[in-house]
Formats: structure tokens, C-alpha cells, sequence
């Protein structure tokens, strides 16, 4: 991209930000006429572009859709998602990922070896696993460890947020989950599933990533949200001891 | 005889006043209250989520399940806690005034629960508790093609009214019962019925009538709940 | 999602330094408010608020044939009903055994400190008394529902008042301005949560899901200058992750101790309470 194409961009990301964006709810015409194309949650009737969800409206380059501020987590391929061992069975582990559907971690996809006869000496029953989705099918969710930055969790915190807000906690390639991690000095990792997994030096600089990952959640579509969650860092900063 | 004035003053195309809020049960997925007057009703959503017994699951779209119920301290004489053949026929009327416009096709083999609570009843009560539960299902973010609201519209000695209170269901003229009670609920942008329930005598054209008015007031009802949900922090 | 086993190790860690993850003591409770006459054809009604944990109760009054072994007293019953609309852990269907037991921990709270009057619930002896029904229902479930419900109960009957009885048969959803027949024995219960080594009151739900074992206690305190407390009923139960771990007696006396002293706090919440009613009425 060249650099001014790269500025335009920026400042639009930086509008696009900043823009208050309206809440429609079911039924509500959102924009009429042909120019216009039906995204995700809504239809086409008529003329008219319906929302088929409660949410936000987002028009960009003709397509409106809604993006959710509620409702349960649809798995989807490749993305990262931490979960907790439910049942341990002969070939791999049940994993719950906070979500309406059932994921299966078969031992094949463990990136060490797994002896088929002790399973559960390689991951046992209420373990943490920061994993991937390999493939969603209609019974549930098939995942896999052999990938970088895949591995058990051994401490820390595992917190749940709804995860319609992810993106927001994430922020555009990361910048508001790096803003996290510089601020509390925490290592994070954002599960699309909404399932958050802190590790910090003590626990008050961890309870301060959840504090400002929840209040992230809970102002996900305010303007100028980058500088309040800045504010916020800075107001509950910890004094060194 | 004609009912000219109503027994609180209303008009007879007034309904009584709302209130309306969303988020009320935190813990819910999704959650709403919703007033007519003196009847409070609230409404939590629960899902989609796993359902059990296995044996229940749709392989072709998810469940809806509504579970209607009277607070024992709502009316005046105490309800014993528990169902009741009235509360699980509500239920089900409830049930089917929603899935209409519920898209449920994208969970196979789950449910939604939705379970209404009425705190304080003076008629009503099943209306209010369809307009808590379809604000409580948007909220949950569940895929929904329409809002629906519901009222209670009858014919009470020769006037069709909107809303009736307990003491006009219970309207009497020389010691016979002279009010209908008619409960209807609306989808907000198609216009059509998806609820229609009566228990009196009504000539036809009262009974158009009174389903002209019911509409009327269900797109009041469908700003509210629309302002409710849309005043989400 | 239920708690993970590292959050939990991380709240047993932080309540053995006395601390918790909302900044608050150990001892202290979430703020509580009190609202009155929620339900209007209650003789008695209020919510109760702990934090987010929030309890409606409801008191009926009827009249019926006493007991053959108290002819002249009234009777009360208290009934919990976990509605699955306050949390997704309740089933719909008739009390399962943890409703029944709730209830059973508040009615005997408030039946053994003898803030109700039974006598002066008395018509006719022999003939007609008057039933008091107190009917519990949670609204939204973040942690310490006992404490929320007994509140919630005991500001119910504090608040109700008679109907109108006309010769032996009563006009519902008229009432009078005649209060119950209650005494100052007024009953406070709070239910200490145990996390490994730390004791605490008014757990959140995550810290509930940390919990081994509870325990409730009533307490009311006897008139006259020393207001001396009295327990007026105990329970030891499980916990949700269905752990009932044992206590030593050390343990115990700690929480019968701690318990006598902060058992005023909460008291005089419901009596500010109950004083400003009465200056609204």
C-alpha cells in the first residue's frame, strides 16, 4: 500500500471508531434500495434491508450487516479457542468451550506422543487447553494442539466475556490486547470463544487485566474507547510495592 | 348498556401505561421486564444451549421451550406454587406466539429456554409476558426476523376496549358475565397474528374490530419495546 | 462455564492473604438494598439486593383451622422456589432438595426466634387462626442466596400487614393498616463460606464454586441494654461443586464468634430500612 493509501486508512479506522453506532433491533428496516447488499443478520424484503438480529448496524461499501453484541459462540475453522477436559475417553478428550456445541481434541492431534494406554497422564479431566478448531461439523467441534502457541494452561486466570466482544478486547492486529499486556505486564490470550486466559507476576496486576478486559466488554461500541481503556490503566495502575 | 368510560378513566383504545427495560437477570443470556399498569411480568432467556434429554433434540433446527409461571403472591389469593393446567396451556400459547419468528434452523439439536415469572397480576399477565420474552430473546441475540408484542383487547358490554384490567374481565351486567377477554399478539413488521385466544361471546364484526384496535395498539407496544432494547448500554 | 481449577486456586491463594478479587474484606458483605411492596397483592412483599444477587419474597396471609396440637396459635410456612428464570443450574419441576432446604433454614430462623407471634395470630380457638405464607423466589443468582432469601423473608413479615376479614372469611386485596404480630426477636442469618483455610461471608458465585463446605447461623438479639445475641438456628451444608468438607470445633467456635459480630451490620441495614418505610408512610 502506498503511504498515503495507508494514511486514508488509518484515519477511517480512526472514524470508524470514533462513529456511534446505531443499535437496530428485529424487523427494523436498515437501509432501502437495490444499491444496497443483505450481510450477516440481515434480509432483503422488497426494497428494504431487515435486520433478522439485535445488534449494531455497520454499513460499509454498500453491504450492511449487524454486528452481534450478544448471543452464543459459533464455532468457526481455524479459529483459537481455550476450553476445559470434561471426560477423558480411550482416543482424546471432551473439551468444554463455553459454547452450545461439543468439541472433541483426539489424541492424534497432540503435538508430543500420546501413550494410548494412559491417556489421562498427558491431559487429565479439568485441565485448561488453548487450542484450535480443525473442523466444525453438524454432531460438534473437532481440535487440535499442533499449532504454535497451543498448549495446556498451568496457572493463572481463565475469565469468560460474551464472545461478540473479542475483537473489540483484541483490537485491530492486536493493538488492544498489546496495550493490555504492556500495561499490566500480564501474558493474555484471547480465545474466540470468549475464554481468557491471564497470567501475570502477582495476582493484583491480573485482577487489573480482568478489571480493564471487563470494562472493555462492557463499553465495547463507546467512541474513543482506546483512550478510556488508557485512562482506566492508568488510574488503577499498581503501586510498586 | 353502553361501557363509555372506562372504570380508570382510560380511553378505549388506551392501553394502560408501559414500562419496559432489558437486562434485568444479569445471569440470563438474555433478559427483560415488561408493565401494563399494575401486571409486572419478567422474562430470561437461556441458550441455545446442549438439551437433555438427548432423546428431545430436533437434528433439523433448534427447540423453543416456554415455561409460564405466577409468582404464589401475584394475585390476591394465593396461587400454591407449582404448574397448573392454566399456566401450561400460557406456556404453550406462549410458545407458539414467538417461534414464528424465531430462526432456530442453525442450531440442530439445541434449545432455547425461556421462562417468564408475573411478580404482580391485574390482567394481562400473558401479554406482557410474550412482550418481556420477545424483548428478552433479542437481547439473547438469538436470529429473530421480527419483534413481537402482544395485548388484550375485548368486548365489554357493547365497547370493544384495548387492555383490560382484572375488574373489567370480570364486568357483569345484571349478574351475567358481560366482558370477552381477548388476547392477540402481533409480528411487528409483517402485521400478522401469531396469537389469538377468546373466551366470551363476541359478534363478528366486534370481533374484527377488536383485532383492528389489538393491532393498533401492539405497534405502540412494539415502540416501547423497541426503545427498551435499544437504550442497552 | 463453571470455575476453572487455576481461577480457584488463584481465589483460595488471594482469601488466605484476606483478600478477594473484588477488593472487598472477607467479612464484608456486597451492598444490600432493601425495596418494599414490589407485588401489590402481597400483604408483604420486598427484593432484596446483595451485590447482583437479587430475591423477591412475598407474604400471603389466610385463615384456616389450627393445628390439633396448637389450637390456639397461627401457623406459618416458608417456601422457596428456585425459578430457573434466576439461574441456569435450577430445573423447572417441584423444589429439589436444595429449595427444600433453604426454606427449612430460614423458617427455622424465623419460627425459633419467636418473632412471630403465634398466639396473636389466633381468631376463634379451636376454630380459626391465621396462616402466614411466605414464598421466596430468586430473581438473579450471584452467589449467597440463604442470606438474600432470609432478608428478603424477614422484611417481608416486617413489612405485612392484615386483610380485611369479614366474619370468618377474608377480602383479598383489601387490607388494613394493622401490622403482624411481630416481636423484636428479629433474626439475621448469614452463612460463612469456607475456602480451604479462609472463612468468608457473601460469596460471589465464583467464589461459592471455590467454597468446601457453609454454614448458616440465625441470630436474634434479646431486649435490654446488653442486646445480647442469641442463635436461634445453625446449619452445615454442601456447596454447589457438591463438596461438604468436614469442620473442627476451633473452626466452629470462630464462626459462631464472628457471626454474633456481624450479624449487626446486616440488622441494622434492615432496621434503617424499615425506619424509612415507615417515615415514606
Amino acid at each position: 500500500m502506498e503511504a498515503s493509501e495507508i494514511k486514508e486508512k488509518e484515519s477511517k479506522e480512526e472514524k470508524e471508531e470514533s462513529q456511534p453506532r446505531k443499535i437496530v433491533v428485529p424487523g427494523e428496516v436498515l437501509v432501502s434500495g437495490q444499491a444496497y447488499l443483505p450481510g450477516e443478520g440481515t434480509r432483503r424484503e422488497g426494497k428494504d434491508i431487515v435486520a433478522s438480529k439485535f445488534g449494531l448496524l455497520q454499513i460499509e461499501d454498500r453491504l450492511a450487516k449487524i454486528i452481534p453484541l450478544s448471543g452464543v459462540y459459533m464455532p468457526r475453522r481455524g479459529n483459537t479457542v481455550i476450553g476445559k477436559i470434561t471426560d477423558v475417553t480411550f482416543n482424546g478428550w471432551i473439551i468444554d468451550i463455553n459454547a452450545p456445541y461439543g468439541a472433541f481434541l483426539p489424541a492424534s492431534e497432540c503435538s508430543g506422543f500420546v501413550s494410548k494406554r494412559d491417556i489421562s497422564s498427558y491431559y487429565n479431566l479439568g485441565d485448561m487447553l488453548i487450542a484450535k478448531i480443525l473442523e466444525v461439523k453438524s454432531k460438534g467441534v473437532d481440535l487440535t494442539m499442533r499449532d504454535k502457541g497451543l498448549h495446556r494452561v498451568e496457572e493463572g486466570l481463565i475469565i469468560t466475556i460474551n464472545s461478540n466482544k473479542v475483537p473489540r478486547v483484541i483490537g485491530k492486529m492486536g493493538s488492544m490486547v498489546n496495550l493490555l499486556k504492556d500495561s499490566t505486564g500480564c501474558n493474555i490470550v484471547v480465545g474466540q470463544n470468549g475464554v481468557i486466559w491471564i497470567r501475570g507476576n502477582d495476582i493484583e496486576h491480573e485482577l487489573l487485566a480482568e478489571r480493564t478486559i471487563k470494562m472493555i466488554a462492557e463499553n465495547s461500541f463507546v467512541e474513543g474507547l482506546t483512550d478510556k481503556v488508557k485512562e482506566f490503566l492508568e488510574k488503577h495502575k499498581i503501586k510498586a510495592k | 348498556m353502553t361501557y363509555k368510560k372506562r372504570l380508570d378513566g382510560r380511553e378505549i383504545d388506551e392501553p394502560r401505561k408501559i414500562e419496559c427495560k432489558v437486562g434485568i437477570v444479569p445471569r440470563a443470556d438474555g433478559s427483560a421486564m415488561f408493565r401494563f399498569g399494575d401486571t409486572i411480568a419478567i422474562a430470561a432467556v437461556y441458550g441455545p444451549k446442549e438439551l437433555h434429554p438427548k432423546h428431545l433434540e430436533n437434528p433439523e433446527g433448534g427447540l423453543l421451550r416456554c415455561y409460564y409461571n405466577m409468582l404464589s403472591f401475584s394475585v390476591s389469593d394465593r396461587i400454591r406454587p407449582g404448574p397448573s393446567r392454566r399456566s401450561s396451556e400460557i406456556s404453550l400459547i406462549t410458545k407458539e406466539s414467538l417461534a414464528p419468528v424465531l430462526q432456530l434452523e442453525g442450531f440442530p439439536n439445541k434449545v432455547v429456554d425461556v421462562h417468564i415469572e408475573i411478580l404482580q397480576a391485574n390482567a394481562g399477565t400473558r401479554c406482557a409476558g410474550i412482550n418481556a420474552a420477545s424483548m428478552a430473546l433479542a437481547h439473547a441475540g438469538i436470529p429473530m426476523t421480527d419483534l413481537v408484542a402482544a395485548v388484550s383487547v375485548g368486548k365489554i358490554g357493547d365497547a370493544v376496549v384495548v387492555d383490560l384490567t382484572k375488574e373489567e374481565e370480570d364486568y357483569e351486567e345484571n349478574g351475567k358475565k358481560a366482558a370477552t377477554d381477548i388476547p392477540v399478539a402481533f409480528l411487528l413488521r409483517s402485521g400478522k397474528l401469531s396469537l389469538l385466544q377468546a373466551d366470551g361471546k363476541i359478534p363478528p364484526e366486534d370481533m374484527k374490530k377488536a383485532i383492528e384496535m389489538a393491532q393498533k395498539a401492539c405497534i405502540k407496544i412494539g415502540e416501547e419495546q423497541k426503545k427498551a432494547l435499544k437504550a442497552l448500554k | 462455564m463453571e470455575i476453572t481449577t487455576i481461577t480457584k486456586k488463584r481465589i483460595i491463594e488471594y482469601a488466605s492473604q484476606g483478600k478477594r478479587f473484588d477488593d472487598r474484606d472477607l467479612l464484608e458483605y456486597r451492598p444490600i438494598s432493601i425495596k418494599f411492596g414490589v407485588s401489590n397483592m402481597a400483604e408483604g412483599s420486598t427484593e432484596v439486593s446483595i451485590g447482583q444477587t437479587k430475591v423477591i419474597a412475598g407474604v400471603k396471609l389466610a385463615v384456616a383451622e389450627p393445628y390439633a396440637d396448637s389450637e390456639e396459635e397461627g401457623n406459618l410456612m416458608v417456601t422457596v422456589e428456585l425459578s430457573p428464570l434466576s439461574s441456569e443450574n435450577f430445573q423447572t419441576g417441584p423444589p429439589d432438595v436444595f429449595a427444600i432446604e433453604m426454606a427449612r433454614i430460614i423458617d427455622r430462623g424465623i419460627r425459633e426466634s419467636g418473632i412471630v407471634d403465634f398466639k396473636k395470630l389466633c381468631i376463634k380457638k379451636g376454630e380459626l387462626v391465621w396462616a402466614v405464607m411466605v414464598d421466596i423466589y430468586p430473581i438473579n443468582d450471584d452467589g449467597n442466596l440463604i442470606d438474600a432469601a432470609a432478608l428478603a423473608a424477614v422484611a417481608a413479615l416486617s413489612s405485612a400487614v392484615f386483610p380485611v376479614l369479614e366474619g370468618d372469611k377474608v377480602s383479598f386485596g383489601e387490607f388494613t393498616t394493622k401490622h403482624l404480630p411481630l416481636t423484636k426477636d428479629v433474626p439475621i442469618t448469614l452463612t460463612f463460606y469456607k475456602l480451604e483455610n479462609s472463612i468468608l461471608l457473601d460469596p460471589t458465585t465464583r467464589e461459592e464454586e471455590s467454597s468446601d463446605t457453609r454454614v448458616s447461623i440465625a441470630i436474634s438479639e434479646k431486649e435490654g441494654k446488653e442486646k445480647e445475641p442469641i442463635i436461634n438456628a445453625m446449619q452445615k451444608g454442601g456447596c454447589k461443586n457438591a463438596k461438604n468438607s468436614p469442620l473442627t470445633p476451633e473452626e466452629m467456635s470462630i464462626i459462631i464468634d464472628v457471626a454474633v459480630k456481624e450479624q449487626r451490620k446486616i440488622r441494622k441495614i434492615l432496621e434503617d430500612a424499615l425506619e424509612e418505610k415507615k417515615q415514606v408512610n
